[in-house]
């Protein structure tokens, strides 16, 4: 093997193995989203958090404006407070924004989603958001069901 | 009863003299590394026959496993309806686990073992006492290279191997079974951290590389050197190198994920 020749072949392989790093660093993580800095962050408090995690998804009207950050216990009122990093582009979120937790799909992970009031006022970095309401917990929802139905029975 | 104690006991001091021996070469050969840099061309040279040339397999290999984590995937995923996640299953497991352990694996039976081989037979047919009569250190001249070469390729390899594999899982999942493209690519940037998943698997190719050359380039330089003992290091370095990545590769996974 000419030493030209392997040199070019070692440089070509060096190459392919640096674009298959970017290919996968570019197109199958989430670098875009690390990306873009100036976001800021949203509170808000839930009695009950269900199975939400870090790096749920926060969305409105059904498009992600941002994930769920970190999810903390507040010991003095037992709840669970929960920190959104919100994308820059989505600024104009109204004082009076509401918060809830939904599932996606029958079995699908968990997600806050936002309801826009109608205050002009507009939400900024690290404002609580106060009008909130818990994930749904099937277990709770059963036994109410079954609550109400045994007292129709009467 | 005191025969079986004293074998165990044969073994284990056997054990650890050739793990001590085998610290004390690989603290030799980074040393020795330094004394590349006015040399490049020996470690590219390696780099070619070690990495390039075991760049065949890593394709065909990463295309297949990710055909069959595609086919695989899709079958267990649609019972659940959630076939549009084919994608983050794919990628998560060529990522995280397959493309580093599986590319090590094959890294260590095409160039592990040659390196293995070469080095015995160097020993057994006297050329590294030769060099040192010539005053050339075979450490610089023979094992540094290899060792460094060893080192860049696996996780290269490792990278070529996930992105292939991913390409496989694209063409099987969304080429012949029908998945959405857009749900397939972006579930999985969704899903994929470039910290938590990619730089760790980058982190697990770089340990597998590490050892498994250590392992290849030791057991050459201590071969025994006649036929037999360089075919002993042969399959040693390949059966070694095998174990260590395996065990290496639930100790990594358990501290990198929970």
């Amino acid at each position: 093997m000419q030493s030209k020749t392997m040199e070019v072949g070692v440089g070509i392989f060096v190459a392919i193995g640096i674009a298959a790093l970017f290919m996968l660093a570019m197109k199958v993580s989430n670098i875009a989203e690390l990306a873009t800095t100036g976001g800021y962050t949203l509170k808000a408090r839930f009695e009950n958090v269900g199975g939400l995690k870090v790096r749920s998804p926060v969305k409105m009207a059904g498009v992600r404006i941002g994930r769920v950050a970190a999810i903390t216990f507040d010991d003095k009122t037992y709840e669970a407070v929960v920190v959104m990093d919100i994308l820059p582009e989505f600024s104009r979120l109204p004082k009076d924004t509401s918060a809830s937790i939904f599932t996606a799909g029958l079995l699908g992970e968990q997600y806050v989603g936002l309801d826009a009031g109608g205050e002009d006022r507009f939400l900024g970095p690290d404002d609580e958001i106060t009008l909130t309401q818990s994930a749904l917990v099937l277990e709770q929802v059963i036994g109410q069901f079954l609550f109400s139905k045994a007292s129709e029975g009467n | 009863m005191t025969e079986a104690l004293r074998r165990l006991g044969r073994w284990g001091v056997r054990f650890f003299e050739r793990l001590g021996r085998g610290s004390i070469f690989l603290f030799q050969v980074l040393v020795a590394l330094p004394s590349l840099l006015p040399r490049f061309g020996l470690a590219v040279r390696q780099v070619w026959s070690i990495g390039v040339r075991s760049l065949a397999i890593i394709v065909v290999a990463g295309l297949f496993v990710g055909m069959v984590l595609g086919l695989q995937g899709y079958n267990t995923l649609v019972d659940f309806g959630a076939e549009e996640s084919l994608g983050i299953f794919v990628a998560l497991t060529l990522v995280r686990e397959l493309g580093p352990v599986v590319s090590a694996l094959l890294f260590a039976g095409r160039a592990g073992s040659a390196v293995s081989a070469e080095i015995g037979l160097m020993k057994a047919t006297e050329q590294l006492s030769g060099m040192e009569m010539m005053a050339v250190d075979p450490l610089r001249r023979v094992a540094a290279p290899r060792f460094l070469a060893g080192i860049v390729s696996v996780p290269l390899l490792a990278a070529i191997f996930s992105a292939v594999g991913i390409l496989g899982g694209y063409l099987i999942g969304v080429g012949l079974l029908g998945v959405d493209e857009g749900a397939f690519w972006s579930q999985m940037q969704d899903k994929v951290d470039l910290k938590d998943d990619i730089l760790n698997g980058v982190i697990k190719s770089v340990v597998f590389g590490f050892v498994v050359i250590w392992i290849a380039v030791f057991e050459g330089y201590d071969s025994v050197p006649t036929s037999e003992g360089v075919s002993g290091a042969t399959t040693r370095t390949v059966v070694h190198s095998s174990l260590a990545i395996l065990g290496l590769d639930f100790v990594l996974t358990a501290l990198m994920f929970d």
